[in-house]
């Protein structure tokens, strides 16, 4: 076995798995604050991939800007900051309002809402597949010999820089501040929270603003990298995410990441020593054999609390 | 006369079609420990939540000082001045238990937080003990010590306690309600569940007993301890 090729699996891996991380933090959040699967959160990652493209044209073509980390920046914040508005909506249209009845109502209306970003995407956007200029090109950083060498990207690097510094920040929010302690009591007990002062409306808002925030991040940096998406790249992403998210333990925040890092580690070694073809198989077939020997996770809580 | 602390004015709510409470009128004037005693599935607890808008009174008028707070937004009423210790104590399990107090000081800010949580962990000494550990770790006592201790955090005017006693050791129901003549004693107003209906009575000026959702029967303390009625009901007399 060769173990240059094992280490530069090991690097895609890491890549991959530090954006699905990102993605499945909105469906382990949302998931644990209101109890419902978010299905339109992949096409939620969709929308944020075309706004980095309106970005990048906005700033380069019409306003001839050539600084690159000034466009980088400033991408990330736009595309976050529209982002969000996308999810805060999405939960005020399609979810408030059936707040309180059966389970299946949300579920439903959340693929619902699913259908109308993509349609609307393609409608307003075209289906042809769309392209961003590559900004970082950079030569890649190589290490080895001349024949046997493990490659990594400068934009490689840039994803896994900016996804932990992301979820480094989140964790630290829902961790130790009082938004955080409100959206954990949120999380428990809706209720009780009410009655102590919080406005759960508003935090289940802000849950699913940091979601879309965090799948913002994650569709700036692969957008980036890939160069190339169309109005379909939510639903297998999204659900790669949502793999990660069962993984690790839906509704636990570390989960997400955890269970993010395995996915794409798993997914690239697959790619690399197994098959590519079968690499998404591959990554269901592990959700399956989690789902029936730890359904609950690797960090998520079991079904029964002590009352 | 002086405005009653808290006023019940005929006040119904329901879960879907089941009526729980039957225009029941209650009130807490300042200073007033009051119980409400009633059997199982009487409407005590109903009545508290109703209080704090779940579910909501559908008719009827709640008053606190005065202000109908029947209608305003949930979250907006623990700063009026209103804190409960619900039934099943609905602590936060995955949080410490320093955590869990200062979740009962957002009505009113964490200013006195230090202050308050060391009230606290005199109060309660186990408290402090286990500052640091998981809510959910803690014994069924414990947190309904915590449940109590969370809702003493926003100073409130008016304490609401559904069973602080239920499923706790005869010692610490003792020194439970010690501590509630205490808290009452400097100066809150405590409106307290009980299905310990003897200690109860004991403990407060005056009582309620409601019985299937509507108010029975009323009076001081010693009256209801009296009366043949609740002896054979409730006291096992
Ligand atoms: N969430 C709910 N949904 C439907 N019915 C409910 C709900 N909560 C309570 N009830 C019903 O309302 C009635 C009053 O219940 P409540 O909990 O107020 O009684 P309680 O006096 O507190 O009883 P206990 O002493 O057993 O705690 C009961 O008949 C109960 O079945
Ligand atoms: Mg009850």
């Amino acid at each position: 076995m060769d173990w240059m090729i094992i280490l530069q699996q090991l690097v895609n891996g890491l890549t991959l798995g530090a954006i699905y991380g990102l993605i499945a933090v909105g469906y382990t959040m949302v998931y644990g604050i209101i109890g419902m699967i978010n299905f339109a959160h992949g096409d939620i990652y969709m929308v944020s991939a075309y706004l980095t493209a309106i970005c990048i044209a906005v700033f380069m073509s019409w306003w001839g800007w050539t600084f690159v980390p000034l466009i980088l920046v400033l991408t990330l914040i736009v595309v976050i900051l529209f982002t969000s508005l996308y999810g805060w909506v999405v939960e005020r249209v399609a979810y408030r309002p059936l707040r309180g009845s059966q389970r299946l109502a949300p579920l439903i209306s959340a693929i619902g809402m699913s259908l109308v970003l993509q349609n609307y995407v393609q409608i307003s956007q075209s289906a042809r597949t769309q392209g961003v200029p590559s900004l970082i090109s950079g030569h890649p950083l190589r290490i080895g010999s001349e024949q046997n060498f493990v490659q990594i990207t400068e934009m490689q690097i840039l994803i896994v820089i900016v996804a932990f510094l992301s979820m480094a920040v989140l964790s630290y929010i829902i961790q130790a501040t009082a938004l955080g302690r409100a959206c954990r009591a949120t999380q428990q007990d809706r209720v009780m929270a009410s009655i102590l002062g919080i406005n759960t409306d508003k935090i289940i808002s802000i849950v699913f603003i940091i979601g879309a925030a965090s799948a913002a991040v994650a569709g700036v940096l692969v957008t980036l990298n890939y160069g190339t998406f169309d109005f379909f790249i939510g639903f297998v992403t999204g659900i790669k995410a949502f793999t990660a998210a069962v993984l690790g333990g839906i509704g636990s925040l570390p989960g997400a990441m955890l269970g993010g890092l395995i996915l794409g580690l798993a997914e690239s070694l697959f790619s690399g020593f197994v098959n590519t073809d079968y690499k998404d198989v591959f990554a269901f077939a592990l959700l399956v054999l989690v789902l029936i020997f730890r359904p609950s996770g690797l960090l998520g809580k079991p079904e029964v609390e002590k009352v | 006369m002086t405005e009653p602390l808290l006023q019940l004015d005929k006040v119904s709510a329901s879960y879907g079609s089941i009526q729980a409470l039957k225009s029941v009128s209650i009130t807490v004037n300042q200073g007033e420990i009051v119980t409400l005693i009633g059997a199982n599935g009487a409407g005590k607890s109903t009545l508290l939540m109703t209080i704090f808008g779940q579910p909501r009174a559908s008719s009827g008028r709640i008053l606190l000082a005065g202000q109908d707070i029947s209608q305003i937004p949930i979250h907006q009423i623990s700063s009026l001045g209103l804190a409960q210790a619900p039934e099943g104590r609905r602590i936060f399990a995955r949080m410490t238990v320093e955590e869990n107090l200062l979740m009962g000081t957002i009505a009113i800010g964490d200013a006195y937080l230090k202050q308050d949580k060391d009230k606290v962990f005199a109060l309660f000494p186990r408290l402090k003990e286990r500052r640091k550990q998981s809510a959910g770790t803690l014994s069924g006592g414990e947190q309904q010590m915590l449940a109590i201790g969370r809702a003493l955090m926003s100073r409130p005017r008016l304490l609401l306690l559904d069973e602080p006693s239920l499923g706790l050791a005869p010692l610490i129901v003792k020194q439970i309600f010690a501590i509630l003549k205490e808290i009452a004693k400097e100066g809150a107003t405590i409106f307290l569940v009980e299905q310990n209906a003897h200690h109860a009575l004991n403990l407060a000026d005056r009582g309620y007993v409601l019985a299937n959702g509507e108010v029975r029967l009323s009076g001081t303390g010693q009256e209801l301890l009296a009366n043949k009625q609740v002896q054979h009901a409730y006291l096992g007399g």
